[in-house]
């Protein structure tokens, strides 16, 4: 019963920072939305057994890039964005009925995989240490083309903002 | 004891199309740019669910694979809306119907 109170209050705050996010017109309430909704986001995983991930959801996300979303908005956006009506208005009012029918979409697939094979195996030993032994043995690779991927953004980023030596 | 899966991935359903929506209504790059972040963490959320469900740790290996595919994706994309913002002096994707200027 608690589990089913835990899940639908962060639940319940997910979707309204989410829709905070989207709805409200500055980006620094935007942004402190999305961190909200990142936070509660870990805390389902805490739910789920992912300890792990949990944390490094809150490191990586709400730590990280976060802070790097909010020194960006901060540099970029002088005053108040977004104002003055829309020019494509008619075209993006379409966007609420496609939301519906897309999450209906999900919804429906989601209905119907339920039936299928149900969850066999009993959780595992969903520790750290499993979860470590299986980045560093079946996804190594991966795990050091991540690395990779990591030195090729940062070499990019660099070459992107660095000023042009006129 | 424990929430069914289903209810975590028809929530995942929810938070990516929250996030589908933000990105087609709004004209600020940077909050598409979290619209899409949040796209992302509700399919993080919908792979974690999955490996509760099966009772493997190969969907906790995705998700993190996927959150460093965002923060390098966040670096650049980041970077390039400086560049963008440094060119033109202005932040709205309305204007930026050209590759090049």
């Amino acid at each position: 019963m608690t589990a089913y109170v835990a899940f639908f209050v962060l639940a319940a705050l997910a979707v309204g920072s989410a829709l905070g996010l989207v709805l409200r017109r500055n980006p620094i309430h935007g942004a402190l939305f999305l961190v909200a909704n990142l936070g509660s986001v870990a805390a389902l995983y805490l739910t789920l057994g992912a300890e792990f991930l949990a944390a490094a959801q809150v490191i990586v996300y709400a730590g990280a890039i976060m802070v790097l979303f909010v020194f960006a908005i901060m540099v970029l956006i002088p005053g108040k964005e977004e104002t003055g009506p829309d020019p494509r208005r008619p075209v993006r009012v379409l966007a609420a009925p496609l939301g519906v029918l897309l999450f209906l979409l999900l919804a429906f697939v989601v209905a119907r995989g339920t039936g299928a094979p149900a969850g066999a195996a009993a959780p595992g030993p969903t520790t750290i240490g499993a979860l470590g032994r299986l980045l560093f043995a079946r996804y190594l690779f991966p795990f050091e083309l991540t690395s990779v991927l990591l030195l090729a953004a940062m070499i990019g980023v660099l070459l992107l903002a660095r000023k042009k030596a006129s | 004891m424990g929430v069914p899966e289903h209810y975590y991935v028809v929530l995942s359903a929810i938070l990516f199309t929250i996030g589908v929506v933000g990105v087609v209504i709004r004209r600020n790059p940077l909050v598409i740019f979290m619209s899409i972040e949040l796209m992302l963490n509700a399919a993080n959320l919908a792979l974690v669910a999955f490996g509760h469900r099966f009772g493997a740790l190969d969907g906790q290996a995705l998700v993190l694979f996927v959150m460093a595919v965002a923060a390098a994706e966040v670096a650049v994309g980041l970077a390039i809306i400086v560049v963008i913002f440094r060119a033109r002096r202005r932040l709205s994707v309305d204007d930026l119907s050209v590759m090049r200027w």
